[in-house]
């Protein structure tokens, strides 16, 4: 299979999966999630496929069909893009391991639409992993909100709808009312959309316009989750954990971050942006979103929605890192994206596990759960290091590079803001972990086991990955550093 | 033979004569079957016309041959062609659909009157769209109007008829003062066909009579269009009569009238009429403004299905008035291609209603609570025609705002404030349309509907027909733009 052919597979493969568990939904459950289960493999064999030419240095790409002149819907696989797209449809074997446990666990109604509307989702995140263009990103963009709207409003009663129509109505929102101005005035401007390595503005745009752009895209992008668009992550943690795991730790949000920083460095152009003041402002926003996101989840007593609260916190973390603009910390973007999947979908894993055990959602019903859930409070805890950062986990070698970044541009904020946050986020999963293990537990509560096996078997591969990501990180710094060749250190 | 040169004068005739006939099949189904034919054969009669156009070419016929300007010319060109398209497939897909739709609405002894009618309607606004001079035009937009006061009044519901009432009064005002402009400026020019009145036009630009007959013309083309805010027959008219008429007519009544509008004004006025654009840049375009946003904060909170996407149809006519009021190319190809487009959402989402209709009396929103429970496919085709008319990636809908934004960029100093207006107004389409969808999803059932399960599987079968034609026209847009751009610069250049 030719890389192009297999990046068009990609693309049709999880639509097909889709079509499967639709179909194979009516003859049986267990034929379903084996289709659901094969898929993910098939995908993550086909996506992963790829890496051997983009580490010979090849951009596969295909052209699918000119909608407008110039306007082309288009692929093209580059460093950022493929690390995305091999997390999220790695994670997809593992994340559908989780949700069989999960939704049987729990017997969950209306499975085959969940598992099918899981597979667009993944298409979706394939398409704007490999977009080669901004109409083809924002295309698939809008593909992922309305194919996970029904996820998020997956329960149905009265409170879930209400939270679902936040979700939409900010996605939908910035996305129609900012992204798409901001991608008209691009086209308008550059007369181009592609995403091309040095950027495409440089010369068409100056002055204040440059930051009003950028603006335009941060807040446009409303997955990224930049305060004050960030309203709709915890509102779509009433979803079933699977979907908060997968899409609202990983798939959704990192569309977000990983769309900002594709924009910053194939559109404006890492040099151009840091020649012009005008952009600065984005560190800013990024660290008052990192450091407030953290104030507030220091006072969450719902487990996801402090996890939540702790994404919205870390996802700034990657804009920031895009925002610093010296080499050094788009790696650290890149490998953030990695480092904070691996620990907080083991972290989302450890909570639906928690809740297929014992029904238990609030924080001070943890008091001593480590002795009767040994397994998932060991991954919970070394989720929460990496998301505090401490060796040897994933989130150590990701903060590293973001400060070395942020040392290259002598930037002095975004120093400051990674310090204290590593700080507020120790101040609120260490007494978690404290309490989950040493504290006595209360009595008269339920008696309860680890979670199903298929469930553990899930968060103890992701606390495997958080970890390993420590160890064996070579690779995917080897693939960003190409991302940013010719950039000035 | 090649029937090509005779094209244009075919498709009135074949209606036109057709519609009495009808009338005399009285055995069931029979006149159904007659008018669903000729409709098919009017449909293949605008594709064949829009494909010897697509190029730019325009087909003329002359009447009786007697040639122009003394005897009637049609003229087709490619907006002639795109319009015909809408009117012929909107008044095809309609019919088809119809046949169950009708029989639960209409007494079977009244079915033949009712196709002759739609036959008539479909003759007349075919007319206008052939018609090269500005009487035919009346004569054909009289037609059409009559025929559709009588399919609206038609259905079983009683609030049609004051509802007929007023459009029949401002309907008969507007193509009045039309006529009272046209009147004048024959006066003046001593000619009817367009393409003499606009060589001969220049000479008497000055005189009074000319501007107030510009004036005239334009309010009276505006009421038929239902331009804000002379659109208050609307809402009513379609929302009481028979849905298979408020099919046909939401995706083409009103845009024939901004057919003739557009084309009156560029083609005869715009450069022989010294300050002309002033009429575009300071009547035309703030009124589609306030159209577009008072139209869709009205839609948001209005009650009734049928009627809240009716109001959102003045706010789609403020689209096609605000592209057309830039006077540029860009301004006009995103005005023709969502001529095109907004035909095909509003349309899908109307016979998605007739679709609910068929279980739900009631068609006030809270009454269809539920609805996607026991109708999955009706209200999935709900979901992605409303998509579309809000204009996400990848559907219809998106390629005329993306054509619209980019023309309004090239404005200038409001470009920005423009912009803001038509993304303000598409977030308003996604409150509208979602409370909808929210409602048919997620809301407990309220009212039970008469017999649980789809809509017939004729009725269903085109309603995805229809919702896929907004999925492929939103990735492969070729055809209407093509016909769209050739209007644009055809009208720019005035040789239509």
């Amino acid at each position: 299979m030719s890389a192009e052919t297999a990046v068009l597979v990609a693309l049709g493969l999880p639509l097909l999966v889709a079509l499967g568990i639709v179909l194979a939904g009516r003859v049986a459950d267990n034929l379903r999630e084996a289709v659901t289960l094969g898929g993910a493999l098939c995908l993550a064999w086909v996506v992963w496929g790829l890496l051997p030419d983009l580490f010979a240095g090849a951009r596969p790409q295909v052209t699918l069909s000119e909608v407008l002149p110039g306007l082309p819907i288009a692929f093209r696989v580059e460093p950022l893009g493929m690390l995305f797209a091999a997390l999220a449809s790695g994670l997809w074997i593992v994340n559908s391991l989780y949700s069989i446990g999960y939704m049987r666990g729990n017997n969950e109604r209306k499975q085959t639409r969940f598992y099918a509307c899981f597979a667009l989702a993944l298409a979706a995140t394939m398409g704007i992993a490999f977009a080669a263009n901004l109409f083809t990103l924002f295309l698939f963009y809008e593909m992922l909100t309305l194919s996970t709207y029904p996820l998020v409003s997956h329960k149905g009663d009265e409170a879930t709808v209400r939270s679902a129509r936040v979700y939409l109505g900010v996605l939908l929102g910035t996305s129609i009312g900012l992204f798409l101005p901001a991608i008209i005035w691009t086209y308008h401007v550059a007369g181009s959309g592609d995403f091309t390595a040095g950027g495409i503005l440089a010369g068409n745009i100056a002055g204040a316009d440059v930051g009003l752009l950028l603006a335009l895209f941060v807040f446009g992008v409303g997955k990224a989750a930049v305060m004050p668009v960030h309203r709709w992550l915890p509102a779509a943690m009433v979803a079933p954990t699977p979907v908060s795991a997968l899409l609202h730790a990983v798939a959704v949000v990192k569309a977000g971050v990983f769309s900002i920083t594709k924009i910053i460095v194939y559109i404006f152009g890492v040099d151009f942006l840091f020649a012009e003041p005008s952009s600065g402002w984005l560190v800013f926003a990024t660290a008052f979103t990192i450091i407030t996101a953290s104030l507030v989840a220091l006072r969450q007593q719902n487990i996801k929605r402090l996890l939540a609260y702790s994404t919205v916190s870390q996802l700034s973390y990657v804009v920031m890192a895009a925002a610093v603009l010296k080499p050094l910390a788009e790696v650290g973007a890149a490998i953030h994206m990695v480092a904070h999947a691996f620990g907080k979908i083991t972290l989302f894993f450890a909570a639906g596990a928690i809740y297929t055990a014992a029904k238990k959602t609030e924080l001070h019903q943890l008091r001593g759960i480590g002795r009767r859930m040994p397994w998932t409070m060991g991954a919970f805890t070394i989720g929460a290091l990496s998301m505090i950062g401490v060796p040897p986990t994933g989130g150590f070698v990701s903060k590293w590079y973001i400060l070395a970044g942020a040392f290259q541009a002598d930037n002095l904020l975004a120093i400051f803001t990674v310090i204290a946050s590593t700080a507020l986020n120790a101040a609120y999963f260490l007494p978690i972990i404290f309490m989950a293990w040493f504290a006595r537990e209360e009595a008269g509560g339920v008696e309860h086991g680890e979670a199903p096996p298929l469930v553990v078997l899930a968060l103890l591969i992701t606390a495997l990955l958080t970890l390993g990501f420590f160890f064996f990180n070579g690779p995917v710094i080897e693939l960003e550093t190409q991302l940013v060749e010719g950039m000035t250190p | 033979m090649d029937l090509t040169p005779h094209l244009p004068a075919l498709q009135v005739v074949a209606p036109l004569l057709a519609a009495p006939l009808v009338v005399l099949l009285k055995p069931r189904g029979l006149a159904w079957a007659g008018a669903s034919a000729v409709a098919g054969l009017a449909f293949c009669i605008a594709l064949a016309m829009a494909r010897a156009v697509s190029a730019g070419a325009v087909l003329r016929y002359d009447m009786g041959g007697w040639s122009a300007p003394y005897g009637i010319e049609l003229a087709v060109g490619p907006f002639s062609a795109l319009l015909l398209l809408i009117i012929t497939g909107a008044g095809l897909v309609a019919i088809i659909a119809a046949r169950t739709s009708v029989n639960r609405q209409i007494d079977a002894a009244r079915q033949p009157l009712f196709y002759s009618a739609w036959l008539l309607a479909l003759a007349g606004l075919a007319g206008i769209a052939v018609a090269a001079d500005a009487f035919n035009i009346f004569v054909f937009m009289e037609i059409s109007s009559l025929a559709s006061y009588v399919l609206i009044a038609g259905g079983p519901d009683r609030r049609a008829l004051p509802a007929v009432f007023k459009y029949l009064i401002m309907g008969t005002l507007g193509a009045t003062f039309y006529l009272i402009g046209v009147g004048m400026i024959y006066m003046m020019t001593g000619t009817l066909n367009l393409a003499d009145m606009e060589a001969r036009i220049g000479e008497v630009a000055h005189t009074n009579p000319v501007l107030v007959a510009a004036g005239f013309i334009t309010i009276g083309l505006a009421l038929k269009a239902a331009v804000f805010p002379l659109h208050v027959w609307l809402p009513n008219a379609y929302t009481h009569a028979p849905h298979m008429v408020t099919v046909f007519l939401a995706a083409c009544g009103t845009k024939v009238a901004v057919y003739v509008l557009i084309r009156f004004d560029f083609f005869v006025f715009q450069a022989n009429l010294p300050g002309h654009e002033l009429q575009s840049t300071f009547f035309l375009l703030p009124l589609a403004v306030l159209g577009i946003l008072v139209a869709s904060a009205v839609a948001m909170f209005e009650g009734h299905l049928k009627r809240r996407l009716a109001t959102s149809s003045v706010a789609q006519i403020g689209y096609i008035i605000l592209g057309a009021s830039f006077a540029t190319e860009a301004g006009l190809l995103a005005s023709g291609t969502h001529l095109f487009n907004h035909a095909l959402a509003k349309g899908g989402l109307f016979l998605a209603v007739a679709c609910l209709a068929c279980h739900y009396r009631d068609l006030r929103i809270d009454q269809l609570a539920g609805a996607a429970r026991s109708m999955p496919f009706t209200s999935a085709a709900f979901v992605v025609c409303g998509l579309s008319l809000i204009g996400v990636p990848g559907t219809a809908g998106f390629i005329s705002k993306w054509l619209l934004i980019s023309a309004a960029l090239e404005q200038g100093d409001f470009a920005w404030v423009l912009v803001a207006i038509v993304l303000v107004s598409s977030l308003m389409a996604v409150v509208y349309i979602w409370r909808v969808v929210e409602t048919l999803y997620f809301r407990p059932a309220v009212a039970q509907p008469s017999s649980p399960g789809e809509a017939p599987l004729s009725l269903l079968l085109v309603t995805w027909l229809v919702a896929l034609a907004n999925i492929g026209f939103g990735l492969a847009p070729q055809f209407p733009l093509t016909l769209s751009s050739a209007a644009a610069q055809l009208l720019l250049g005035h040789t239509l």
